[in-house]
């Protein structure tokens, strides 16, 4: 049986553990606050995009611009993978790095090579080592506010490489943020564009004539569709951020519920060592008056 | 006195303005624009520039976007900008400065001078002080 004195820097121990992970817990659950405001904020932008952009994508011809033609043969794709800097997250980084992993596999057996771009050191570390080219890395995004520029000079950069035809995919992996206990790893495609969902029409919405474009639709959704790739990327980081977050409070809650219960147990463990010193102490003076009286 | 028309501006950052305005004039690319109510469906690229409207009460307003998309539409103007300042947010000083910078850079006309990006730093400068002087 453990010593009194080795339980006591035990619980000790743990204590100051569950001080931490409780502290943590808190400052996880303010900057979740932060980052759950800027996603609210982003929402009415994006929404408000995808109406015009649906309204728009009815009028212009289906080839009207490159980023809609798909590749006849794609060798190369490139996925970009957010994920956050830090870690003590529960299986926040694991479940997307796997999912990545996963992704780059099955396109492997078609015979496509896949090269990433990293949003966040997490997932750069785990891909440092394998064999994946990682063609960028944005350290120090996720998980801290942001703005909207990082989504388009990487968006641009996609783009770019899309059209020099040096990528014939461009894939994003991120957390969805499904709520506080549910965060989803999902890979969403960005190019080349495939055909814009219309925004759901209401069925008795009045007769609306149609829109005059200024300039014509076709260069107007050459403007806007490179726009719509830069939010989807925005949007990605921000769902991340927050769900890494609420990832981490709730994993140290869980850490703290454990250090309660462990500090439980070994009280208990440093009862019974104490009552069992007690015991042996008093044996010990009954045994001498005993030998005493003689 | 004609009907309100619902003004929306939003930004990748917030939800500049939500409201029911009598006019609207909007920076468009291919030239400043009115928007009534009931206007038929137009859509648009902008431009850095002032984005004026008359609120419900009669009241002046601007704004200052950098850029974006407009959509009309017969009961409601949407405004998507890059981003969008409030006159009291626009920072003269920070303006000022930026047209002296960009004015030098003109002048002075170094090699690989990149004169579309100081061109633009110059109208935005212009469109900010502008707005600050213009109306109080």
């Amino acid at each position: 049986m453990a010593t009194l004195k080795e339980v006591q820097t035990k619980i000790s121990g743990v204590k100051k553990t569950k001080q931490i992970t409780k502290a943590m817990n808190m400052v996880a659950a303010s900057r979740l606050r932060g980052a759950q405001m800027a996603m609210e904020a982003f929402k009415p932008y994006a929404e408000k995009y995808a109406e015009v952009l649906g309204n728009l994508s009815e009028k212009a011809s289906g080839d009207a611009d490159p980023l809609l033609i798909k590749k006849e043969e794609v060798k190369n794709i490139h996925l970009i993978i957010c994920t956050s800097d830090r870690g003590l997250c529960g299986g926040f980084n694991a479940n997307l790095i796997n999912k990545a992993k996963e992704f780059i596999k099955e396109k492997q057996v078609s015979n496509v090579n896949t090269t990433v771009t990293n949003f966040g050191k997490k997932g750069r570390d785990a891909f440092k080592k394998s064999s994946v080219e990682i063609v960028d890395e944005h350290i120090g995004v996720v998980g801290s506010s942001f703005n909207f520029s990082v989504a388009s000079n990487s968006g641009q950069s996609m783009i770019n490489k899309f059209l020099e035809g040096i990528y014939d995919e461009v894939y994003v992996l991120y957390a969805a943020f499904k709520g506080m206990g549910k965060q989803v790893p999902t890979i969403r495609h960005l190019l080349p564009v495939s055909a814009i969902d219309a925004v759901d029409k209401d069925i008795n919405a009045p007769y609306q004539a149609e829109h005059i474009c200024e300039p014509s639709p076709d260069e107007l959704l050459g403007e806007m569709l490179p726009k719509n790739i830069f939010i989807q990327i925005h949007n990605a980081l921000l769902e991340t951020s927050t769900s890494e977050h609420a990832a981490r409070m709730s994993a140290m809650d869980n850490a703290t519920k454990a250090c309660n219960d462990l500090v439980e147990e070994l009280t208990l463990v440093y009862n019974k060592a104490r009552q069992a010193g007690i015991t042996a102490d008093l044996m010990d003076i009954v045994g001498g008056a005993e030998a005493l009286k003689g | 006195m004609a009907d309100n028309i619902k003004l929306e501006v939003v930004t990748p950052e917030k939800y500049v303005v939500s409201e029911d305005v009598q006019i609207v004039m909007a920076p468009g690319t291919l030239g400043e624009f009115g928007i009534l109510s009931g206007h038929t469906p137009f859509l648009t690229t902008l431009k850095a520039g002032s984005l004026s409207y008359k609120d419900n009460s009669g009241i002046d307003r601007a704004l200052f976007v950098s850029g974006g998309f407009a959509e009309a539409l017969p009961d409601k103007v949407i405004i998507l900008a890059e981003s969008a300042e409030r006159r009291r947010d626009i920072d003269l000083d920070r303006a000022q400065q930026s047209l002296d910078r960009a004015q030098k850079r003109i002048d002075q006309k170094k090699e690989n001078f990149d004169y579309e990006r100081a061109r633009i730093s110059l109208q935005r400068a212009i469109s900010r002080i502008g707005i600050v002087k213009t109306s109080i």
